[in-house]
């Protein structure tokens, strides 16, 4: 253990040493190779030139390298993969997607998988929305807010215990000591098994990431309700607009386009969800999602890395859109400056 | 807004409206950070919000045998206390029986009469006597059923198994020994990065900002086939182990550079363009203007960076199963506690105590670092998370 440490102390220090190192290193040598103070004035001009060729790409090399390594090349392999058998070696065409729309396990976790997606970007920005008007006036809606932010820092892994633990059972006539069954039986119901309940138990698995987001909608959605010009809002009260009229004609469509990209930032994190259902479930009583079969693909079973990186695709032709209209957010406001 | 009709109960109305949110969305931890401060036998009895009062609990304790009888009054009597033996050696009796099936039948202090002429009383605080107009044969003494009512108690017993038994606080230097390279090694890559990107002029930026963003939203699905063979082939070639913290710690940088490089570029380039051009026209070269005049100056961003960075890799579990082992020198604190929910998935007082570990450290980087994390949640909330 204690040389784990050691090893890992010296692995920053090697690894912030190596960085720094190449950075000076790298523009000390190109400082040298091409001197701003050459003799002459043309050759000086020449040098200065090459050096604001060279230099931009020593200061963007790692991190080209690194995303070249590790998201790039993935991406292309995992989509050659898709074309091949369990090993990556045999050419197989479209079998493995054909195999994947016949599959019923496959077929059950898109299903759940719009299910996540029709339920968490909409519940989690309908309720930040809410918290966040609803604390916005508020003399202590910063400490409000930031409790209802705290899950967001809690991994999956332990929100699920928490909620695990929230959902727990007991037989019938014993004390129960999951809180949601012990207002059931307290209202005379009987105790339910919550997560082994089909088609039902998705939504008791959405609540954790619903519990989890809802912090970060509340957050930019708030930051969103701040810029709202005052005179807007005053000139509707003075209209003699009701506070609902107000919230859904003069505050919605003035941070449409925040609530927008709230939206999408949590609808590719349910794209990608696996934690939860991995850690609550393991995809047991009908929960599969689209992840957590890849990763049963991968892994169980000698692994079939064909079908693993077909289904890995189809996650990725659903966030194609939304990258796609990120770009374009980027490029409009790259051409805006 | 609603409260701007400045009427006193829409007031009242609002603040408890909010209070009923802020219960509903704290009472899931208040419930784990509890029941992880309570005796073990206590969390399976009864539920976490019943544990500040106290609680009643069946109990069975043994009477003694005949060799400490006593004669009295032509009489032979055992006294002794039920708590001697019990699991649980305070509290008061409030019921007690002589079946297993009736631990309440009689109230604390009466006395029944039992087969034989015996007769037994017990008393609130767990003393019995036992009488018999015969002398006692039996060296072994009968049991009695008793409820005692337990006032609450709190123990940190919990923590020190998890942490020193169940391999919790190993797990937790694992955790450590990943997050804390695969914090910094990106940072200064990322801000080179950003730099050239934001002020540099070079061919093909719009296409390699847009690459970036684009990259943002990548799943990490994608991404974990082709890694893993190629960690494997690697591994094969040089002779080592294909999973190794390095490997980790070069995923976590890769992962995390898209978003590193946009939060960091978007506040670069809103940098003052004076700043920049005058050290430019005074003969300072792009090395230079990074160095002392921007890294200085972008340190919010980096410092909200960094933040996100050591949640999302703390909090990670997808990357770590993939890429380390699940040896005890390997296993994160996410993969143990996923490990213990499928070992351990009754025993709350392990996992209770197990995932309240895990979580107190992202908390107290959030509640103390707060300000930065919501900078940088502000600036790059186009990221997938």
């Amino acid at each position: 253990m204690a040389e784990q440490i050691i090893y890992a102390f010296f692995t920053v220090i090697i690894g912030v040493g190596g960085c720094f190192g190449y950075f000076y290193g790298s523009n000390w040598l190109l400082d040298r190779i091409f001197p701003a103070n050459a003799n002459n004035d043309s050759s000086a001009v020449r040098n200065l030139k090459m050096q604001s060729t060279i230099r931009p790409w020593l200061f963007l090399g790692p991190a080209l390298l690194l995303l070249s390594v590790y998201l790039l090349f993935p991406v292309i392999e995992t989509f050659w993969l898709s074309f091949h058998d369990r090993a990556g070696d045999k050419f197989v065409g479209l079998a493995n997607y054909v195999w994947a729309f016949n599959d019923d396990q496959f077929r059950l976790s898109i299903f759940n998988n719009i299910l996540w997606l029709a339920v968490v970007p909409a519940l989690c920005t309908l309720m930040g929305l809410v918290i966040a008007v609803l604390t916005d006036r508020l003399w202590w809606g910063n400490l409000a807010k930031s409790l209802i932010f705290m899950p967001l820092a809690i991994s999956f892994v332990g929100a699920s215990v928490i909620w695990k633990f929230v959902y727990d059972y007991r037989g019938e006539g014993q004390d129960q000591i999951g809180i949601i069954n012990a207002i059931v039986t307290y209202f005379g119901g009987s105790p339910q098994v919550w997560i082994a309940l089909p088609f039902w138990n998705n939504f008791f698995l959405m609540a954790i990431l619903v519990w989890i987001q809802t912090g970060f909608a509340t957050v930019i959605l708030a930051a969103a309700l701040r810029g709202i010009p005052e005179d807007t809002l005053e000139a509707a009260t003075i209209d003699g607009a009701g506070p609902f009229k107000i919230f859904f004609r003069i505050m919605v469509p003035q941070i449409y386009g925040t609530i927008l990209v709230v939206w999408t930032t949590i609808t590719v994190l349910v794209l990608k969800i696996f934690d939860i259902v991995l850690t609550m479930t393991n995809s047991q009583w009908d929960t599969s999602v689209l992840a957590n079969l890849m990763f049963d693909w991968m892994f169980r079973g000698g692994g079939d890395f064909g079908r693993g990186a077909a289904i890995a695709i189809v996650i990725m032709v659903a966030v194609l859109p939304i990258m796609i209209w990120n770009i374009r957010q980027a490029n409009k406001e790259q051409s805006g400056h | 807004m609603l409260n701007r009709l400045k009427l006193e109960p829409s007031r009242i109305l609002l603040n408890l409206a909010v209070i009923f949110i802020i219960a509903l969305w704290t009472f899931p931890t208040a419930g784990l950070l509890i029941s992880s401060l309570r005796d073990k036998n206590d969390i399976a009895a009864s539920g976490w919000w019943t544990a500040l009062s106290s609680a009643d609990r069946k109990q069975v304790g043994r009477m003694k045998g005949s060799a400490d009888q006593v004669e009295k009054d032509g009489k032979f009597v055992i006294f002794g206390n039920l708590f001697d033996g019990a699991d649980a050696t305070s509290g008061k009796v409030s019921a007690f029986g002589t079946k297993v099936q009736t631990p309440g039948a009689n109230a604390a202090g009466s006395t029944v009469a039992l087969d034989a002429g015996q007769s037994l009383t017990v008393g609130v605080d767990g003393s019995y006597v036992l009488t018999s107009p015969t002398k006692f044969t039996d060296e072994r003494g009968g049991r009695v059923f008793f409820v005692s009512s337990q006032p609450p108690r709190f123990t940190l017993d919990n923590y020190q198994t998890v942490l020193f038994s169940e391999g919790i606080g190993r797990s937790f230097i694992n955790s450590l020994t990943v997050t804390i390279p695969a914090t910094i090694i990106p940072i200064l890559i990322a801000a080179f990065a950003a730099y050239a990107l934001a002020w540099m002029k070079l061919p093909f930026r719009g296409l390699l900002i847009a690459i970036i963003v684009g990259l943002l939203v990548v799943p990490l699905q994608m991404s974990l086939i082709p890694l893993l063979k190629l960690y494997n082939a690697a591994g094969y070639f040089m002779g080592v182990p294909s999973k190794t913290y390095l490997g980790i710690w070069l995923a976590h940088t890769g992962f995390g550079l898209p978003f590193a490089i946009y939060l960091l570029r978007s506040y670069i380039a809103g940098l003052p363009k004076d700043l920049i051009e005058s050290a430019q026209i005074d003969g300072a070269n792009d090395f230079k203007i990074f160095r002392r005049i921007v890294l200085p100056l972008c340190f919010p961003a980096l410092a909200s960076f960094a933040i996100f960075q050591f949640l999302w890799v703390w909090n990670d579990l997808l990357v770590a199963i993939v890429f380390l082992g699940s040896g005890p020198d390997q296993l994160v604190l996410t993969g143990k506690l996923n490990a213990l929910l499928g070992s351990r998935g009754g025993n709350w007082e392990i996992l209770t105590a197990s995932a309240f570990v895990t979580i107190i450290v992202p908390l107290t980087v959030f509640f103390s670092l707060q300000r930065y994390f919501v900078r940088g949640l502000l600036a790059g909330s186009v990221k997938g998370g």
